[in-house]
């Protein structure tokens, strides 16, 4: 006899009445959680809830990935070792290249001191950065992140961009005690200023899930070309102006994307520059609001920083960290202003 | 007037060992491998017990079960909450809706409701998304998702056929 004739088969208990009603409460918890949640969102118990199971994830990957890591290590050592001989073949071929490189660069960076010199252009001190190893990656179509190991005590804030060796890979979204998350920049909700270095044209590099970004948003005054190198603009202080990302590729559809250098290997190990905005790249002293003398009615007044109150800069050499730290600024009058289009003798 | 006992599966059975495959899995597609230069692929597993439990027969935790794995699913990949739960519940809804036509069907037939399911869950995913963002993702990389996530079929068919019977009250 068949379990659909026996006695049983009569018996219908609410039990899908309660099923339905288990279904519609999850729905609407579901529902709830999505319109109410962010990535971005500052809200402090959602970004609790993030770092928490961040760190939770970022552990158990860390320990997953620690054999693979060896094992992959081991393939590399012994990949070298078989090839070493090709490998030497090119190194030397690429030595030959880069000795050439290297008399031009000796050539360009004194005439880039020099011309720096006679312009009073400021260069940029060196940015600290820190190395961390990726222990879990999503790469799926809605969202494109990776947890890497290092964190807020290692002084990682949002927003720090996140490079490999050949270019920018994505930026910091969220920083726990010892994991911080980097979306990508293919990631859907990507969005990164970029400048297209031939043209000193302007585009904003658009994640959409897939592998090349699209660069929406494109100004330029000369048509872009196929190969056209892709650096970030620095543009809103999001990021450092002249990070490498990609070279510009037609799409299938006419547009223009973007191959990014940070596919040319694996992002197992990136970089994290630790940038928070431009106001890290000068001396704090020199952008403290200047006292100057009182007025008639006594009220003292703030003035901006007058820019001869910065230090020289040195040709060829990135001034310190603490330069101008000394030399604080002296209450000047404001200069005039220089006529438009003219040249500063 | 003899007394009718039901046994019901043990939910650690069919509940909480496939929930816990799924987050094993996930975690372990989701480490930075590369073979041959390639990385694995990344389905969404908890779609195949989604459509399996919802066959299988009506009960309070399946959903709950697929708001946690969904959950997890979103912390794991960064993504925004409650995408995941939504998509997956999306399935379990359509399975849960059309499971007295599932019943009896041949492996092929329910694989074809399987994938009918998915799409359209990864739909919703999709429509999501692009609502959230403003920008319509990759849809070849959706559709390579939906692919591999359609590929786990025989997890989903695996699960059904050992506890589809289990409870004879829902047969």
């Amino acid at each position: 006899m068949s379990l659909r004739d026996g006695p049983l088969s009569d018996i219908k208990p609410p039990l899908t009445w309660l099923a339905v009603a288990a279904l519609a409460l999850a729905l609407i918890a579901a529902a709830a959680l999505f319109i109410g949640d962010r990535r971005d969102d500052a809200h402090a118990g959602v970004a609790t809830a993030r770092r928490t199971s961040d760190s939770a994830l970022g552990t158990v990957g860390g320990v997953l990935s620690a054999p693979i890591h060896w094992l992959g290590g081991l393939g590399d050592a012994a990949r070298d070792y078989v090839f070493a001989g090709v490998q030497n073949h090119q190194l030397r071929r690429d030595l030959v290249a880069a000795r050439s490189w290297r008399d031009e660069v000796y050539r360009l960076r004194d005439e880039n001191a020099r011309l720096s010199a006679l312009l009073g252009v400021r260069t940029d001190p060196p940015i600290p950065m820190v190395f961390a190893r990726t222990v879990l990656d999503a790469r799926g179509p809605f969202a494109n992140t990776r947890i890497a190991d290092v964190g807020a005590a290692r002084g990682v804030i949002e927003g720090n961009p996140v490079l490999s060796q050949h270019g920018l890979v994505g930026r910091v979204t969220g920083v726990a005690r010892d994991i911080c998350r980097i979306m990508l920049l293919t990631d859907i909700e990507s969005r990164t200023p970029v400048l297209i270095a031939r043209t000193n044209g302007r585009a904003i590099l658009t994640g959409d899930g897939g592998p090349n970004p699209k660069l929406a948003y494109l100004r330029t005054h000369d048509a872009l070309r196929e190969g056209d190198r892709i650096l970030t603009s620095g543009d809103g202080g999001v990021l450092p102006r002249g990070l490498p990302v990609g070279v510009a590729v037609r799409a299938f559809d006419g547009g223009w994307r973007v191959a990014l250098d940070s596919d040319a290997t694996p992002i197992d190990f990136v970089q994290i520059l630790l940038f928070k905005d431009f106001s890290q790249l000068a001396p704090p002293q020199a952008l403290a609001p200047a006292v100057l003398p009182p007025t008639a009615t006594g009220a003292p007044v703030e003035a901006p920083p007058p820019a001869a109150a910065l230090p020289p800069p040195t040709a060829g050499k990135a001034p310190p960290a603490n330069a101008g730290a000394a030399e604080a600024p002296t209450p000047k009058p404001p200069a005039p202003k220089a006529p438009a289009g003219g040249k500063t003798p | 007037m003899a007394s009718i006992t039901v046994q019901p599966p043990n939910p650690a059975n069919w509940l909480v060992k496939p929930a816990l495959y799924c987050v094993a899995g996930s975690i372990l597609l989701a480490l930075p491998v590369r073979i041959f230069g390639l990385q694995p692929p990344e389905p969404v597993f908890a779609m195949a017990p989604a459509f399996a439990w919802a066959a299988i027969r009506p009960s309070v935790l399946p959903p709950f079960a697929l708001l946690g794995l969904g959950l997890f699913q979103d912390a794991l990949w960064g993504g925004p909450a409650g995408l995941w739960p939504l998509c997956l519940l999306t399935v379990y809804t359509l399975g849960f809706t059309v499971r007295r036509a599932l019943a009896g069907e041949s492996l092929w037939a329910l694989g074809a409701w399987y994938g009918a399911v998915c799409a359209l869950g990864f739909g919703l995913g999709l429509f999501l998304v692009s609502l959230m963002s403003g920008e319509i993702p990759s849809l070849v990389g959706v559709a390579l998702q939906y692919a591999v996530t359609v590929a786990l079929f025989p997890l989903s068919w695996l699960l059904i056929e050992r506890y589809e019977d289990a409870d004879v009250r829902f047969r």
